[in-house]
Parts: C-alpha cells; sequence; structure tokens
C-alpha cells in the first residue's frame, strides 16, 4: 500500500465537520505553522520538492518565494479550485470530503505568504461543493480558527470563497482573477505576472486546490521527510481520478514514481480494463495533454517502464511521451474510436475558447468542423493534412495556454492514430462500427 | 539604453520600448503589421497574434531564444536582443496562418464595405493572405446594429480587435459597450442597443481597423478612393479641430480625425466635428492631405505615385490623373 498523505482520513464518517476532523489531526498543522516563521514555512515547502497539481507542475516553493513584497500593499493567496478540465475530478472529490484540509491549507499558506485576505475561486457547476466549503468556512470564524487572531497567534486571516459561472477558461490563473475582480474572464497578456501584479494589481500566488492541501502534512512531517516520497525531481504523493474502460474508476492518491503499468493493471488502483479487453490508449493529464497509445504509455521509447512521474510522462517530448498534467488519467480499451474522442475534445475547447485571440477563437472552431465533416462520412485525406496544419497554425501563437490545449490532442491523435483517421475518410462505413460515448452534434456544420 | 536588432538593423531605444515600437523607429518593411496595437490606447494589442515576430536572442544576459513567436507590441526590448520579422521564413508561415484565421469567417464584401480602401485586414490579406480561402463552412453572421445616430456596428466584419472597447473606456467619460459572450460567437455590443453617447464616442470610427464601426453619415456615400482628402481645422471647444474633410466637389462626405503613417488617429476628435460641420464654410481648409499608407486609397492620390511600385506604362496616365485632382 501506497501512503496515503491527503487522503488518510477521508473515509473517516463525519470527517467534513470541523469536530471530527479536529479529532484525527486537523488543524495540528496550523497550530504548528503558527509557531514557525513565515519563511521557515516556505523553506519546508520548497525542501519538499512540492510541484504545482493544477497541471505545470511549478515548484510551489519556489513559486512562493517569487511574491513581491512591497510595503503597505496587501498580498493575497488565490485557490483555483475551478477544475473543469474533462478526465480531472480530484480537487472537487476533495473538497467535498474534506474541506477542512482546504481551509487549513489556506490558513498556513496566508500566513507563509503574509496574506490577510484569501480567496478560494470555485468552478460554477460546483454550487454544492461551494455550500460545503462555506458551512465549513463559518465552522472555522467560529472555533476562531478563521478571523481576528487566528488561534492567538495574532495573525489576522479572512477567507472568502467564491463561485464562478462555470467557463473553464476562468481556470487559467489570470483568467481567474480578472473573474474574481468580478470582470469578464479573458486571461492576461503577461507579463506583468500575479506575483507581481495580480488580484487588484497586487502581488498574488494562485495554487491548486491540491498543492494547498499539500502544504498541511509537508508543514506536519516536515519537507525533507516529504521529498523521501517519490523519484527524483517527482516528490510526495499525487491524486489521479482515473476514468474511462477500467474496473475501478475513482480518485487515487499515488506515491509519484509508481509504473504505470501497476496503476492501471493493480487491484489496489484501476483494476484493469473493464470485460477483459485490451488496452488501446491513455489520456494521461487531462483532455490536453498529447494520448499515447498502448506500448508507449507502458513503456518509454527506449523499453524501459513508463512512471508516473512528471519526468518520466513526459520523456521523449510530444513524439513518445505526454506530461503529468493535472492527473486526469482518462483510460480507452480496444473497441474505442481515437477520433470520435477527438471530437468531444474538440468541441470541448471550441466551446470554452474566451475568444480573444484570433489563432484559438477561429482555429478551435474550424478544426471542430473538420472532423464533424469526417465523422459524417464526408472526410478526404486532404482534411486530416488540413486538421495538421491548423493546429501546428495555433500552437505557441496564442495568449494563454488553451489554444495548445486544443491543439495537442489533435497533433497527438493524428501522431499516433493517423490510420485510423485515414480508415474513416477511405472507408466511410467503418465510422458506425465502433461507437463508444461519442455524440455528433445533430446539426452538421453548413457548408458554404 | 537597451539594443536591439531586428531583421539585421540594430537601433538603440529608450527602456521599457516594445519590438513593434522599435521597428517603427527603425521603419520600412520590417515593421510587424499591427491589427489589434493602438499606440493611443493603454493596454491595447496582444490579441490579433499579426505582430509576432520570432526573438532568436533574448538579451545580452540570457542570450535564449525564445520558444515560441512572441506579440511584438507587448513584449518589451532587452538589451542585445536579436529579432526576425522577415527574415525567417518559418514566422513568415505562422504569420499566414494568422491571417489565415482573421479572415477565417470575414465576409470579405469589400465591393460593399464603406472601409475598403482604408482597411488594415485587406491590406493584410494582400500581402499575406492565401490566394484562395481553405475554410469550405458557412461564415457566421450577426445582425448589423445602428449604435446611435450616427454609428453604424457591421459585428460581422468584426476582428475583435477590442480598439473601440478601448476608446469607450478611455476617451469617452462612460462605456456602455463592451465584448458578450465568448469564442467565436463572442461580439462587441451595447446592452440592448443603446447608443453610444459620448462626445468622442466617434473615434471608434477611426480606431476600428476593419470595415465593422462605420460612419453612418457616410455610408454608401462613395468609394473612399473617389474623395479628397483635405487638412481642415476650426475652432472647437471640444477638442482640436484638426480633422481631414474627405470631399467631393464642394460636398463634405466625412469628416474624420488625421492618421499618422501607422494609421492611428494624431489626435482624438469630438463628435460635433465628425458629424455636425459638413459644410466647407465650416473650416479653414489647409490643403490636400497627404496619405501615407501604401493602400489602395492612396491610388488616386498624387503624392503617392512615388511609394506606389507601378508599371512605368501607367505612369503617365496616373501623374495625369493627380494634375486634375
Ligand atoms: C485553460 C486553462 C485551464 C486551467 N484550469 C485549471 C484548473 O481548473 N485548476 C487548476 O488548478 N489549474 C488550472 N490551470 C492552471 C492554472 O493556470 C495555474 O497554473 C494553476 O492554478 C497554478 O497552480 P499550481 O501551481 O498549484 O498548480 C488552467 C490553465 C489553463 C491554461
Ligand atoms: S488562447 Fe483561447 S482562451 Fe486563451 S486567450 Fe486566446 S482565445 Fe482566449
Ligand atoms: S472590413 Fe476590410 S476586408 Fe472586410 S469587407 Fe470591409 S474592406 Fe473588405
Ligand atoms: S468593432 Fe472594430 S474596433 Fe471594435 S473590436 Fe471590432 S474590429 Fe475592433
Ligand atoms: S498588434 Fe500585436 S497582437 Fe495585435
Amino acid at each position: 500500500m501506497g501512503r496515503k498523505l491527503l487522503t488518510e482520513n477521508i473515509n473517516v464518517p463525519g470527517i467534513q465537520s470541523l469536530d471530527v476532523y479536529r479529532k484525527h489531526g486537523g488543524y495540528d498543522g496550523l497550530k504548528k505553522a503558527l509557531g514557525m516563521s513565515p519563511d521557515a514555512i516556505v523553506e519546508e515547502v520548497k525542501k519538499s520538492g512540492l510541484r504545482g497539481r493544477g497541471g505545470a507542475g511549478f515548484p510551489t516553493g519556489m513559486k512562493w518565494s517569487f511574491l513581491a513584497k512591497p510595503d503597505g500593499v496587501p498580498r493575497h493567496l488565490v485557490c483555483n479550485a475551478d477544475e473543469s478540465e474533462p478526465g480531472t475530478f480530484k480537487d472537487r472529490y476533495m473538497m467535498e470530503r474534506i474541506p477542512h484540509l482546504l481551509i487549513e491549507g489556506m490558513a498556513i499558506g496566508s500566513f507563509a505568504l503574509g496574506a490577510n485576505t484569501s480567496y478560494i475561486y470555485i468552478r460554477g457547476e460546483l454550487l454544492y461543493v461551494f455550500h460545503i466549503l462555506q458551512k465549513a468556512i463559518d465552522e472555522a470564524y467560529a472555533a476562531g480558527l478563521l478571523g481576528k487572531n487566528i488561534m492567538g497567534s495574532g495573525f489576522d486571516f479572512d477567507l472568502h470563497v467564491h463561485c464562478g459561472a462555470g467557463a473553464y477558461i476562468c481556470g487559467e490563473e489570470t483568467a481567474l482573477i480578472e473573474s474574481l475582480e468580478g470582470k469578464r474572464g479573458n486571461p492576461r497578456i503577461k507579463p506583468p505576472f500575479p506575483a507581481i501584479q495580480g488580484l487588484w494589481q497586487r502581488p498574488t500566488v494562485v495554487n491548486n486546490v491540491e498543492s494547498v492541501m499539500a502544504v498541511v502534512p509537508i508543514v506536519k512531517m516536515g519537507g525533507d521527510e516529504y521529498a523521501k516520497i517519490g523519484v527524483g525531481k517527482s516528490t510526495g504523493t499525487k491524486l489521479i481520478s482515473a476514468c474511462g474502460h477500467i474496473n475501478k474508476p475513482g480518485v487515487y492518491e499515488i506515491e509519484l514514481g509508481i509504473p504505470v503499468e501497476e496503476f492501471i493493471y493493480s487491484d489496489e488502483y484501476c483494476g484493469g480494463i473493464r470485460n477483459g479487453k485490451d488496452l488501446k490508449a491513455v489520456v494521461a493529464g487531462g483532455s490536453s495533454v498529447p494520448i499515447l497509445p498502448k506500448d508507449l504509455i507502458l513503456k518509454l521509447a527506449n523499453g524501459e517502464p513508463r512512471l508516473m512521474t512528471y519526468e518520466s510522462l513526459s520523456d521523449g517530448g510530444f513524439i513518445t511521451g505526454t506530461m503529468l498534467g493535472s492527473g486526469g488519467f482518462i483510460v480507452m480499451d480496444e473497441d474505442t474510436s481515437v477520433v470520435k474522442n477527438l471530437y468531444t475534445f474538440s468541441r470541448f475547447y471550441h466551446h470554452e475558447s474566451c475568444g480573444q485571440c484570433s489563432p484559438c477563437r477561429e482555429g478551435t472552431g474550424w478544426m471542430e468542423k473538420v472532423l464533424h465533416k469526417i465523422l459524417d462520412g464526408h472526410g478526404t485525406l486532404e482534411d486530416v493534412d488540413l486538421l495538421w496544419d491548423i493546429q501546428s497554425k495555433i500552437e505557441g501563437k496564442t495568449i494563454c495556454p488553451l489554444g495548445e490545449a486544443a491543439a495537442w490532442p489533435v497533433a497527438s491523435a493524428i501522431r499516433h492514430f493517423r490510420s485510423e483517421f485515414e480508415e474513416y475518410v477511405k472507408n466511410p462505413s467503418s465510422i458506425k462500427k465502433d461507437n463508444h460515448y461519442y455524440r455528433l452534434n445533430n446539426i452538421s456544420p453548413e457548408v458554404a | 539604453m537597451p539594443k536591439v536588432t531586428i531583421d539585421g538593423h540594430s537601433i538603440e531605444v529608450p527602456e521599457g520600448t516594445t519590438i513593434l515600437q522599435a521597428a517603427r523607429m527603425i521603419g520600412g518593411d520590417i515593421v510587424p503589421p499591427a491589427m489589434c496595437y493602438y499606440s493611443k490606447l493603454k493596454t491595447s494589442g496582444g490579441y490579433c497574434r499579426t505582430c509576432i515576430v520570432k526573438v532568436t536572442k533574448g538579451s545580452e544576459k540570457d542570450p535564449r531564444p525564445m520558444p515560441k513567436p512572441v506579440a511584438s507590441c507587448r513584449t518589451t526590448v532587452m538589451d542585445g536582443m536579436e529579432v526576425q520579422n522577415t527574415t525567417a521564413p518559418d514566422l513568415l508561415e505562422a504569420r499566414k496562418g494568422v491571417v489565415e484565421f482573421l479572415l477565417l469567417n470575414h465576409p470579405l464584401d469589400c465591393p460593399v464595405c464603406d472601409q475598403a480602401g482604408e482597411c488594415h485586414l485587406q491590406d493584410l490579406s494582400y500581402q499575406h493572405g492565401l490566394a484562395k480561402s481553405r475554410y469550405e463552412f458557412k461564415r457566421r453572421e450577426f445582425e448589423k446594429i445602428d449604435i446611435g445616430e450616427n454609428i453604424k456596428l457591421h459585428m460581422t466584419r468584426c476582428i475583435l480587435c477590442y480598439r473601440c472597447v478601448k476608446v469607450a473606456d478611455q476617451v469617452c467619460d462612460s462605456r456602455v459597450h463592451g465584448v458578450i459572450n465568448r469564442g467565436d460567437v463572442a461580439e462587441i455590443s451595447t446592452y440592448i442597443e443603446k447608443s453610444l453617447d459620448s462626445d468622442f464616442s466617434g473615434n471608434v470610427i477611426d480606431v476600428c481597423p476593419v470595415g465593422a464601426l462605420t460612419d453612418r453619415t457616410f455610408r454608401f456615400k462613395s468609394r473612399v478612393w473617389f474623395t479628397n482628402p483635405m487638412n481642415a481645422h476650426r475652432n472647437c471647444t471640444k477638442c482640436s479641430g484638426k480633422t481631414v474633410l474627405w470631399t467631393s466637389g464642394d460636398d463634405v462626405l466625412r469628416v474624420s480625425a488625421r492618421k499618422d503613417v501607422h494609421g492611428e488617429v494624431e489626435e482624438w476628435i469630438c463628435n460635433e466635428c465628425r458629424f455636425e460641420k459638413k459644410e466647407k464654410s465650416d473650416w479653414t481648409i489647409e490643403g490636400p492631405r497627404h496619405i501615407d499608407r501604401k493602400s489602395v486609397i492612396s491610388a488616386n492620390h498624387y503624392e503617392v505615385k512615388k511609394q506606389l511600385k507601378i508599371d512605368v506604362s501607367n505612369q503617365k496616365s496616373i501623374d495625369e490623373r493627380a494634375h486634375n485632382n
């Protein structure tokens, strides 16, 4: 059994409530932190090697130490709870089950950063989780864990939870900040970065729910101890939300470094492929990371086993590798149509583009339409090349990474499964054959 | 002062200068096209991506190249930076892609568009566009809207450069329009067609790079290249009163602000000058307006013939026409 740092108590009855949470060591981390100096906490987080769990994997301790600290200007910690990437559902699970862990992490992080007011920005669709968090925050205020002079430490700390209106783009940290300010959720053009000018132009750290939660065990056990778990620069535990054609979909806390094969096939985790089928492909880190076929997800190009770490999953770049991303692990069996799955993803990115920059605004819709055309049975070989060309003209030319998030799935599907596109184009009757979980828009795009 | 090299031309520029501004200081063909940046509007730029360039050396201190093309209008120059624009074939290919995206859903109804002849998108598609669109689907369309008495919004032609939004924010007293919806159905809108009524709202027409915002008092009066632009001024209490009159015989068909070589207005003008002073007697006429831009608009104007690369056999007739003007 791998060690559990975040989910250890997740199944304790009543752990949602403050009483039960405290009985199980809840807020001991905060108590310890308040007795340390803020810099010492940042130092522990640095030592832990914790990397951002929101997708990009940027070292959290380093992010914290970059925060500008001009005199007399308030600073903020903002928790990114906008989780909307298809395939990723770990933050929701945690906030729903053990809300006080997030509040404790926010209090520790804010104390370390010198932020007296902090925010949790939660995805609009998760209204019920918003209520769970709000209730937990109210409890914490009543118990003196939030508000003036928390736990008698002299540190004043207010925590607010804010509900978005349901836009994937508001998970991009600068769009999130705009939205939190009450504006249209458009990503900002960087620089300046949030560490210098974030929320209301003040220095701001934006961290994913899981990153914030991980600070609690780090403070409790010490950064060095945390760093002992894992492999190389992938330290600690990571939540993986596994879904698709596996026997046991769900959220798993793994020690970074276990082999991908073990994660998919062992009974401790996914429990193998459903109905005795064979594995076809995996999208390992949320819908935006490159899809990999079976042989490449289980093994590196050199034949060594691929591990669940940042480095191993990205080994080989995008030619033979992918990314750990946000930990949304989507497994597809042998009957799955990669093209149909791609269409679903493309539809999503088209729908979620904010529309600020032309390559993403126009290109995402174009790719969706071309894919629709292929699945309608009217595609040509040129359409496959066209798709490749469109994605290459979006990638790297946009304001925020949503452009890439839309381009990578297309590029990787064509790179690894080109024959499937060609089969659909040459032999349209084959499109009807396999039909897993996909729905074409009823209306075909109108041709001019 | 940081020194930057763009396509082999070096220049020293003040701290904080962007690559685009530095390129404009050097001038000539190396200046990247800019469809959304507007030097007179704060926070403009970054949206259209036509101005992208390749940074092959970040700076003297950190010589690494930048991994992706950057928007030259929003990237500040560092000392020792080396930039490629026209000399990088892959960059030009990338820009072609951006232009294709901008034109993807664009109606290209230039023959009936009031902007034709002074349209930056038209120029851009001549210079960087593909001969034929690869987009085979129906283009998106929006209803035309009158925003107030004097301004027409033809959203179908809009490229979402956000300039008009910034004018309304920064030049007018209050903003009643902005962007609603998202992605490829995002649109410029005034809530419930509320009119833009501010003394300076007419400037949105001048900043719009395409024919999405046009002057209703000029609509379909004439093709712009059949008019004579004249510098003129009047004593105005609200603005500088310095304008260009677009005339035909004794008629003043349109009044606009004066624009510089980059197509940006020199000074904002007020709505009274723009929409209400349509008699030559309202104005002191200074003389013909020099039109710098190399677009179709210039074709009929004598001053520009030197810049146009024209067939010598045409020279005479153009000279003649120029004299007649
Ligand atoms: C389109 C887009 C959507 C994103 N959505 C999320 C999200 O839902 N949750 C999240 O934590 N990070 C998301 N991110 C990443 C954030 O911008 C940011 O990197 C992250 O919140 C930083 O936290 P971390 O350092 O703790 O990972 C998204 C990024 C992009 C470009
Ligand atoms: S890449 Fe897409 S989502 Fe990001 S700013 Fe541009 S249009 Fe908006
Ligand atoms: S906006 Fe420009 S490119 Fe578009 S129709 Fe008008 S003149 Fe043509
Ligand atoms: S209406 Fe014109 S100025 Fe306004 S965003 Fe559209 S193209 Fe730009
Ligand atoms: S001019 Fe630079 S992005 Fe539009």
